[in-house]
């Protein structure tokens, strides 16, 4: 039993079929990268674990627990955070608001309190900045932002959607820094969606290629990287 | 300079330039009306002020329903325009506990919770219709397009108007008359009502209550984010149908005590009583910006002191007779003017932003 999987899960836009039965297995403490080019099916995929979307067919587990009987915030409960696309932080509440609102589930104050000194350790601008309307945050720290948010909740699984989306390469060299410390320092297991592949094999443990619904290669991030097919479609080489 | 200004003219419509027209003469029409009758000194200082207390107090009303139009708007996108209902319910439900506490003599001897006790069954009245509303009319159709919940709304509205008046007749139900209301209080120099003093404390002090669980409360902040971005606010674990209900049950909550103090005012209760102060409410909604909450407390502020003000100040003065009666089309003349003009309305501009 992995610790978390997909089998075989199939979904439908209304007549497009977006996913055709792709199945993927992340272990605890693994960085996984989902590479693949635009309306490959990468966001859907991490749509459909996060219960924003139903599958037609297939499985989602975790733990051996099925998650398709959950509602979207039963799943936060969990432990499974979606880092969605773009960042959505919350523009009209403050930096601070938007970290109290990753703890939505949580009742612990003493440990909210704890981990978001731990945010601001991790990102020193975001303490800085606490009390500004998150709005006003330039998109990197908006990324950090999104990332700080979802650390709130005590998250097992992580899933990372284009956190390179829009960012100069010296931010997202730094965000990717810190996807790989918070993997190291905390055992944290990530599911990282990429169109960045070059950024993103290089702190993956694993990866799969996406294709149009399908999963066409999948190995080590090291294979996947001398791989020349992967290298001609997704590394420009 | 002169020649942007030329360029700017060139790229005028004709619908702009009727619009400029209306709005100058609008203006010109409101100084010169007010003007005449500043002048003409009809009424003492002490009946104008009077007409302002009156205002905020009526305007304290229309801010409370307000709230429910635009936290509603803020979360769903979507006019409930059974508002007026959810209004009406309440107090109507109320009435008959007032009544049987006003035939026990308990409103004479302890008016305070008497009152207390009306107050408690019309809010919760309120806010049970307004969370049952939401869940069988507006929850199924969630996903249909827009158009789609509006008209239901409508029907919604007619339903629970016409449910009323079948199990409670269509006659007019006067309120208890409080004795404790009688008279005026002696504030900085003028005579108040007691009534208008107490029922402008009221809402001010809801609005207040109502505003701070929203901004402070774990539950307010769940509202405010699935009124930001649902999605987003699911995946933070927030259970997006429950904050839904909770904006109905603050709404309704809101429009229950403003339909108390309403009461309180006019004395009176009856099944239509709902549609002419839900929709200048929607309308304080609109001036202050649909989906911002201070500025429907305000716009509702405002929109009173201006109806109360109008027919007098600017109407009498370019001699309009009975001019009193036209209260509601000053407050229904604002509401397209908003619309026109300023869409967003007052602190609305947060809201376009967004878009």
């Amino acid at each position: 039993m992995a610790f978390f999987e997909i089998e075989n899960l199939h979904v439908y836009y209304g007549f497009i079929h977006a996913l055709k039965g792709i199945s993927l297995t992340v272990e605890e403490g693994e960085i996984v990268t989902l590479i693949g080019a635009n309306g490959a099916g990468k966001t859907t995929t991490l749509r459909t674990i996060s219960g924003l979307l139903r599958p037609q067919e297939g499985d989602v587990r975790f733990n051996g627990e099925s998650l398709l009987r959950y509602r979207p915030h039963e799943i936060v409960k969990m432990g499974i955070i979606h880092v969605p696309e773009g960042r959505r932080v919350f523009a009209r509440m403050t930096v601070q608001e938007n970290l109290e609102m990753g703890a939505y589930v949580r009742e612990d104050k003493d440990g909210i309190a704890q981990d978001l000194k731990r945010v601001f350790k991790l990102f020193p601008r975001l303490e800085e900045r606490r009390s500004q309307l998150a709005g006003t945050l330039s998109g990197g720290e908006q990324q950090m932002l999104a990332i700080g948010r979802a650390l709130m909740s005590r998250p097992r699984v992580l899933l990372m959607d284009e956190p390179s989306m829009g960012l100069a390469p010296v931010l997202v060299e730094e965000i990717f820094d810190t996807i790989k410390e918070l993997n190291e320092t905390q055992n944290l297991t990530i599911l990282l969606v990429e169109q960045n592949a070059h950024m993103a094999l290089q702190i993956a443990h694993r990866g799969y290629v996406l294709e149009t619904g399908t999963i066409t290669i999948q190995g080590s991030a090291q294979e996947l990287a001398q791989n020349p097919e992967v290298q001609k479609a997704y590394l420009g080489m | 300079m002169l020649e942007r200004i030329r360029v700017r003219l060139r790229h005028l419509s004709g619908t702009d330039i009727a619009l400029w027209l209306i709005s100058v003469v609008l203006v010109v029409l409101i100084v010169v009306g007010s003007y005449r009758s500043l002048t003409s000194g009809r009424y003492t200082v002490r009946q104008w002020l009077d007409f302002v207390i009156f205002g905020l107090a009526q305007g304290g009303v229309y801010a409370l329903i307000a709230l429910g139009y635009t936290m509603v708007y803020g979360v769903l996108q979507m006019i409930n325009f059974a508002h007026s209902e959810v209004f009406m319910s309440g107090p109507f439900t109320a009435y008959f506990v007032a009544n049987a506490l006003d035939k026990a003599g308990y409103f004479d001897s302890h008016p305070i919770i008497s009152l207390g006790i009306v107050f408690i069954v019309a809010m919760t009245v309120s806010m049970v219709v307004a969370v049952v509303l939401e869940m069988l009319a507006y929850r199924p159709l969630r996903g249909s397009p827009r158009l789609v919940p509006l008209i239901t709304a409508i029907g919604a509205s007619f339903f629970l108007q016409y449910t009323f008046r079948g199990l409670y007749g269509s006659g007019v139900k006067a309120y208890p008359d409080i004795a404790m209301l009688h008279g005026t209080w002696h504030i900085a120099g003028l005579n108040i009502q007691k009534t208008l003093v107490v029922v402008f404390i009221a809402a001010i002090f809801l609005l207040v209550a109502l505003y701070t669980f929203v901004q402070k409360t774990k539950v307010g902040m769940g509202i405010r984010s699935v009124a930001e971005d649902q999605q987003a606010a699911a995946l933070m674990g927030v259970d997006v149908d429950r904050m839904i209900s909770m904006t109905f049950a603050v709404g309704g909550a809101g429009a229950g005590a403003a339909g108390v103090l309403y009461a309180l005012i006019f004395k009176q209760v009856h099944f239509f009583m709902g549609f002419v102060p839900g929709i200048k409410a929607f309308t304080a909604a609109v001036l202050g910006g649909i989906g911002n909450i201070p500025g429907a407390m305000l716009g509702g502020l405002f929109l009173g002191v201006f109806e109360s003000l109008g027919p007098s100040l600017f109407l009498e003065g370019l001699g309009v007779p009975a001019s009193y009666q036209l209260k509601d089309a000053i407050a229904f003349t604002m509401l397209v003017l908003v619309l026109i003009f300023r869409p967003t309305g007052i602190l609305g501009e947060r809201i376009a932003k967004r878009a």
